[in-house]
């Protein structure tokens, strides 16, 4: 069969970076072919190469057997390559049917509303979507807006449909769903990359995994040919994944207890809805859950960056409900925060300036109202050797850091005050494995000196494998609780699609 | 072929450094048209800018003379943008510093030199930071826009420094010019090297260095950086943002005030129509190329002086208008912002590009 895309040895470099060395491989009609790789090897950049949105310094694509080079997205897209990227390209006010017209190429400008809605109803029927047309985009679920920007693509006719990450933001039963309409698209001839790191959907799904390492493509394997054991290894490239010993002996000293919570988004909705929730001394609790059921204003709460409607936070004795930020520090809560860009860090600021954001009033790092900047010298000095830190040239900002040495950066400063009740909103999204698994280790290390986390992360592999008991949210409702050693991936996405469940 | 505009990762040192020369040197060659067109060579208009502004003691002195507003000034303004605050109020601060300063000079009774002094100091800073407060109290509270409460504060501040003037504050004795009575020698700074040099200009570096020490190596200096790299770190962090927004603006203001002080008591000895010709806008300029730092605000304030006293001999002697200086400035920042795109964009020709 004439391969539909042909890559050969593509090479990208950016200033002082080899995002892509060599990268190579084909994808035949009708064929779902998975791109594997950790965050960094390369697999978004070379997406962008492949749209058209940057040029690649040397190598070949074919398209059909053509040479082409594509100079924009619009340009790929009207050769038939369409991308759904992990954040979509939708206007939220807008209803479904604006969102997917607005895609659409010489609609006139006096259009056939019924022929455009026919033919959209025609794609959703075909899939057995359930979309409304006529909903507000706003209005739904994050998978449904996923079938909006599909539907983009398939009334452009696109022969290949490149998925980044789909299945990030779906419930295991949403993920389903898609996979489903992925075999359907297969069927009908069309071509998929599929690109993941979640090995048991990368086994489900792909009929060949290209695996990247460091911005090569270092083998292609066919279905049969791979198993989720070989697949790791040729990822990450070392032969065992580290297993933590989780922490059986808990304490039953409660240091953190949540009662009754509720807070209120800026558009009066509830975000945290009656919650309740026991932190004991020494445990890691993972919090699991579809991102936006409230993990944020959970921890926002927790960390006192958003103001509480309903309930009381005690830590120990203390009620902090009604404290700031500065005071919930100080009795001892870190956090790492959500969006490391764009709360975590000063950019525009040096390391050791970032260290000390939470600690600059303490004595050590002031004379009176005068830095000492020396202390501030030192304590950057011994954190990046610590934390092992690539932290560049003295001085120069945080922003031209990495995104594992930022969090790094968070870390250093968030745990160097011995803190009792670490909050993490997904500390290892974005990370290279090793980052990932260094941010892992010091929270288990932490736990093992008698700290608490709160560990709210999307990747249920993550959560099982460092928590000691998971809580489960949905829409602001702790949902119960589940143990990690007895409970399967399954039953814990039933939950967090909102099944209630006796607590074990 | 085709042109492609990418984003640099990083821009190497020399380039930070050569932009802006290249683009000052090409704001000399546009304005050089300019004068060319008024049939005059440009290069004797430059020999005779330079000769004129620093080619003498007299010169110099009143280089140092125009530059001193703008120091203040511009320092108010660059502290602002420091924490991403657009105080485009410095002309209206001015104003506001410049009658703080004169009711206390005219009205207070005070006799004393150094008292009036510290009196008329604490009168212009406090006039020109509330001013200025005023818009850090509606940013800070209620997020309106800091950039035109300041800006429409302006036409407050001249038009009200206006009423006094024509009315309760007009000197009997001064045939009905719209003027205050003149200070007494008590209120007045001291002259020097015979000139119109005054001490305001010294004062002016004092504060670029105090205010220089404050954002390096002040805790308070530091909360300011980050508020102004991220604010919702800084909040984060427990930092109070709105109170910081406030102190900033007020500060702000209130160094702007001083310059209406400067103006006062060192160079008019009264109030009058039009203390301030547009320096708090200027301010604006110099803020932005000194990139926001206390001794790029002295530098770029000393060349501002130079353009000014050079423009003046050459309305003199060529009869330019002044506006030749106000588009010579213009050209200047123009070409400065353009050299920000090639610092943070490269722009490559790619050849063979085909497809699509």
């Amino acid at each position: 069969m004439p391969e539909l895309l042909q890559i050969q040895n593509i090479r990208k470099t950016f200033p002082g970076v080899v995002a892509l060395d060599d990268v190579s491989f084909t994808v035949a009609p009708g064929e779902i072919h998975t791109l594997l790789g950790e965050n960094g090897a390369g697999k978004s950049t070379l997406m962008n190469v492949l749209t058209g949105l940057y040029h690649p310094d040397s190598g070949h694509m074919q398209l059909a057997g053509e040479p082409v080079h594509f100079t924009s997205p619009r340009d790929s897209l009207s050769r038939g390559i369409g991308m759904v990227h992990q954040h979509f390209m939708l206007v939220p006010a807008h209803s479904v049917f604006e969102n997917i017209l607005l895609a659409l190429e010489r609609v006139p400008q006096f259009y056939n509303r019924k022929h455009y809605q026919q033919k959209m109803q025609k794609l959703i029927d075909t899939f057995e979507l359930d979309l409304d047309l006529d909903a507000d985009v706003w209005k739904l679920s994050i998978g449904a807006q996923q079938w909006i920007e599909l539907i983009k693509l398939l009334l452009r006719d696109c022969r290949l449909l490149i998925l980044d990450e789909p299945t990030a933001v779906l419930t295991p039963q949403e993920t389903d769903r898609l996979f489903k309409v992925l075999r359907l698209l297969q069927q009908q001839g069309k071509s998929i990359i599929f690109i993941s790191h979640k090995m048991r959907e990368v086994m489900e799904i792909s009929d060949r995994v290209t695996i990247l390492k460091k911005g090569s493509s270092i083998a292609t394997l066919k279905r049969a040919e791979f198993n989720a054991d070989i697949l790791a290894r040729l990822m990450i490239g070392q032969d065992r994944i580290p297993e933590w010993q989780k922490n059986l002996q808990m304490s039953e000293k409660v240091v953190l207890d949540i009662r009754n919570l509720s807070v209120r988004n800026d558009r009066g909705l509830a975000d945290l809805d009656d919650f309740s929730l026991q932190l004991k001394e020494g445990e890691i609790l993972g919090i699991a859950g579809v991102a936006g059921n409230g993990q944020k204003a959970l921890a926002e709460a927790l960390t006192g960056l958003k103001e509480i409607n309903k309930g009381k936070i005690f830590a120990g004795d203390m009620d902090m409900t009604h404290s700031t930020a500065r005071a919930s520090y100080i009795s001892g809560i870190a956090h790492i925060p959500e969006d490391r860009k764009s709360i975590g860090i000063a950019p525009d600021l040096d390391v050791a300036d970032n260290l000390i954001m939470k600690s600059f009033k303490n004595t050590l790092f002031r004379r009176g109202v005068f830095q000492n900047r020396r202390a501030i010298r030192r304590n950057a000095e011994e954190k990046v050797s610590r934390f092992a830190i690539k932290a560049g040239p003295e001085g120069s900002p945080v922003r031209y850091l990495s995104g594992g040495n930022i969090q790094k950066v968070i870390i250093a400063r968030e745990l160097s005050e011995q803190p009792r009740v670490l909050v993490a909103l997904y500390p290892t999204r974005g990370l290279d494995i090793g980052s990932a698994e260094y941010i892992h280790k010091v929270i288990v290390d932490g736990a093992g000196r008698g700290m608490s986390t709160i560990l709210i992360a999307e990747d249920l592999d993550e959560l099982l494998k460092l928590s000691d008991r998971i809580a489960v949210m949905f829409r602001g409702r702790l949902i119960g609780y589940a143990d990690p050693r007895q409970t399967s991936r399954e039953e814990i996405g039933l939950m967090m699609s909102g099944e209630q469940r006796e607590q074990p | 072929m085709k042109l492609v505009i990418e984003r640099r990762d990083t821009s190497s040192a020399l380039l930070r450094f050569s932009a802006p020369m290249v683009s000052i040197v090409v704001a000399l060659l546009f304005a050089g048209g300019l004068i060319l067109a008024a049939g005059i060579n440009p290069l004797d208009a430059y020999r005779e800018i330079l000769y004129e502004a620093v080619g003498s003691t007299y010169g110099l002195s009143e280089t140092l003379v125009k530059a001193t507003p703008l120091i203040f000034a511009g320092l108010g303004v660059s502290l602002a943008f420091r924490m991403q605050i657009w105080n485009i109020g410095a002309e209206g601060q001015i104003y506001m510093g410049a009658m703080g300063a004169t009711w206390v000079a005219l009205f207070s009774g005070l006799e004393n030199h150094w008292l009036l002094m510290i009196t008329m100091f604490c009168a212009a800073f406090i006039c020109g930071g509330l001013w200025a407060g005023v818009a850090g109290v509606l940013r800070a509270r209620w997020r309106v826009n800091e950039v035109i409460v300041t800006l429409m504060m302006n036409y407050i501040a001249i038009l009200f420094v206006n009423y006094l003037i024509y009315g309760p504050w007009r000197d009997p004795q001064g045939f009905n010019f719209p003027l205050t009575a003149q200070f007494s020698e008590a209120a007045r700074f001291a002259n020097f090297f015979d000139t119109r040099l005054h001490s305001g200009f010294f004062l002016a570096l004092f504060c670029a260095l105090l205010l220089y020490l404050l954002m390096e190596r002040t805790v308070w200096g530091y909360q300011i950086k980050v508020i102004g790299s991220n604010p919702q770190a800084a909040r984060y962090a427990g930092m109070r943002t709105g109170v910081a927004i406030f102190a900033v603006l007020f500060l702000s203001g209130a160094i702007a005030g001083v310059a209406g002080l400067s103006e006062v008591a060192g160079l008019q000895y009264r109030l009058q129509h039009g203390i301030s010709s547009g320096y708090g806008y200027t301010a604006i300029i110099i803020a932005w190329l000194a990139r926001r730092s206390a001794l790029g605000v002295i530098i770029v304030s000393l060349l501002m002086g130079i353009l000014l006293v050079g423009g003046d001999s050459l309305q003199m002697l060529w009869q330019l208008p002044i506006a030749f200086v106000y588009a010579f400035q213009g050209l200047i920042l123009f070409f400065l912002l353009g050299s920000d795109f090639f610092i943070q964009y490269r722009v490559k020709l790619i050849k063979g590009a085909q497809g699509g």
